[in-house]
């Protein structure tokens, strides 16, 4: 299989990137990894008119203490992810779930940009930002910046807030604080995108608790997190789990066996969060 | 696009179109067949090379995305007559029946012992999870593997 004829632009810098962007508008598609496009250009679910390819921005790759938060550069691959020192001290769930993702060949290519960007209900980056409230920081083809908390980048079925003339430059990950987190993926083999998995942090007495593949988006748990916050224990808490959700149903798992799993892998996490 | 790829070490350069998959470079261009394609959706391994050093899957990168890099092949292993350690252990420990997904296998466990030279089995396993085998259960793969790391010696 191979993609539908396209321009393809190597760019530079990111300067170079947001021009071609502001040039050709929505024809034209950002490629990092490329371990997520590829794939659909191949079964032509995605056809851009021109690719730029932003794989060779190095001075994107890179983990940086910001003294609240851990900087990371957009184009930063999940095993240097996985593997950075400042990750796995500042933000061990981010580490841990990193290197649960695909295998090591695609942990060798795909980005933590290109992850969040492709805002992907079934993969697992999404739900770490939220259950750590982090932000990705988007440059535009106009000239602005503006910082996207967790909370507004997932607007829709992979789609995400960020305009087409937009490009994540970095991620922002408030420092853990020694607190309990817990992530759970579950799937039938190795190497797969979770059924269902559970992103849970604690900071400052309270947990934040994301799905993977509950809705057509990456998620917040609100329902158990407020349960928490009331008073329930982690396992009445995560009987919450489904509540509100709309999980789809394909041929890993229908809405209840998905639900089923929410419920028991959300009491997992927060049992292994710590939480009583 | 002209694109210049050093392949095992020796630089070819050829005009190709951007949607051109590296895989189909290697095999139909360079011409060196050892490099499979299986599934082609990025889930078999078979396709496994080294881009600078480490495993990629290659029916999941465009050419034009290892242009000026370095690539190495299952052909590249060998030093002439002598194979390479990995081959060697793969050939005394049974860890091929087809041999259709040996040569990603190969590529893959030498890059996985590249990033951890003493691997547990655990490790091991988890380290092939991209790479299938029909044939051989595993078992054998892993032994070699094992056999070919710090550990094993
Ligand atoms: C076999 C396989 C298994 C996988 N398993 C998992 C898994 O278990 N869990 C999981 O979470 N993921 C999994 N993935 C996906 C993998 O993590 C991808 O690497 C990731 O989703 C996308 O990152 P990328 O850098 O490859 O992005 P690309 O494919 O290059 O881009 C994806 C999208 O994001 C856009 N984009 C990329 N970078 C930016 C940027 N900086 N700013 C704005 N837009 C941008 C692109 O235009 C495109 O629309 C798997 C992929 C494969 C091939
Ligand atoms: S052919 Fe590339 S992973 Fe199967
Ligand atoms: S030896 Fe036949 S697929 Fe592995």
């Amino acid at each position: 299989m191979i993609p539908v004829a396209f321009d393809y632009v190597r760019a530079g810098s990111a300067d170079e990137a947001l021009a071609a962007l502001g040039e050709h508008g929505d024809e034209a598609k950002l490629m990092a990894g490329g371990h997520s496009l590829l794939p659909m250009m191949k079964l032509r679910l995605a056809y851009p008119s021109v690719v730029v390819d932003i794989g060779r921005l190095n001075d994107l790759s890179y983990v940086n203490d910001g003294g609240d938060h851990i900087a990371i550069g957009a184009l930063t691959r999940h095993r240097d992810v996985e593997t950075n020192d400042l990750v796995q001290e500042h933000a061990p769930l981010l580490a841990h779930a990193t290197s649960h993702v695909g295998d090591p060949q695609v942990r060798h290519r795909g980005t933590l940009g290109g992850s969040l960007a492709h805002a992907d209900a079934a993969a697992d980056h999404p739900s770490v930002l939220l259950a750590m409230g982090g932000s990705v920081v988007a440059r535009s083809a106009a000239g602005g910046e503006r910082v996207i908390d967790a909370a507004d980048l997932f607007a829709g079925f992979l789609e995400s807030s960020l305009e087409p003339t937009e490009m994540i430059t970095e991620i922002r990950i408030p420092k853990h604080t020694g607190e309990g987190w817990n992530f759970q993926k579950f799937n039938r083999r190795a190497q797969d995108w979770a059924i269902v998995g559970v992103s849970a942090q604690r900071t400052n007495g309270s947990a934040k608790v994301a799905l993977v593949n509950m809705a057509p988006t990456p998620i917040r748990a609100t329902a158990v997190e407020e349960a928490l916050t009331g008073g329930a224990t982690a396992a009445e808490a995560a009987e919450q789990a489904a509540t509100g959700m709309q999980p789809s149903s394909d041929l890993n798992a229908g809405v209840d066996y998905r639900s089923h799993l929410a419920r028991v892998l959300t009491r997992r996490a927060l049992q292994e969060a710590g939480i009583e | 696009m002209e694109i210049t790829v050093e392949v095992n070490g020796a630089s070819h350069s050829a005009d190709v179109e951007p949607r051109t998959l590296l895989v189909h470079f290697i095999r139909d261009t360079v011409g060196l067949t050892g490099t499979n394609i299986g599934c082609d959706t990025s889930s078999c391994g078979a396709c496994t090379l080294h881009l600078n050093g480490e495993a990629v899957k290659s029916c999941t990168m465009l050419a034009v995305q290892a242009d000026g890099q370095a690539v190495t092949t299952i052909e590249g292993l060998a030093d002439g007559e002598q194979m390479h350690p990995m081959q060697e252990a793969f050939m005394n420990c049974h860890a091929l029946q087809c041999g259709y997904c040996t040569p990603g296998m190969v590529m893959a466990s030498v890059s996985l012992l590249d990033e951890n030279p003493n691997p547990t089995e655990t490790e091991v396993r988890v380290g092939l999870e991209g790479n299938l085998c029909r044939c051989t259960g595993y078992h054998n793969i892993v032994k070699a593997v094992l056999s070919a790391s710090g550990g094993g010696k």
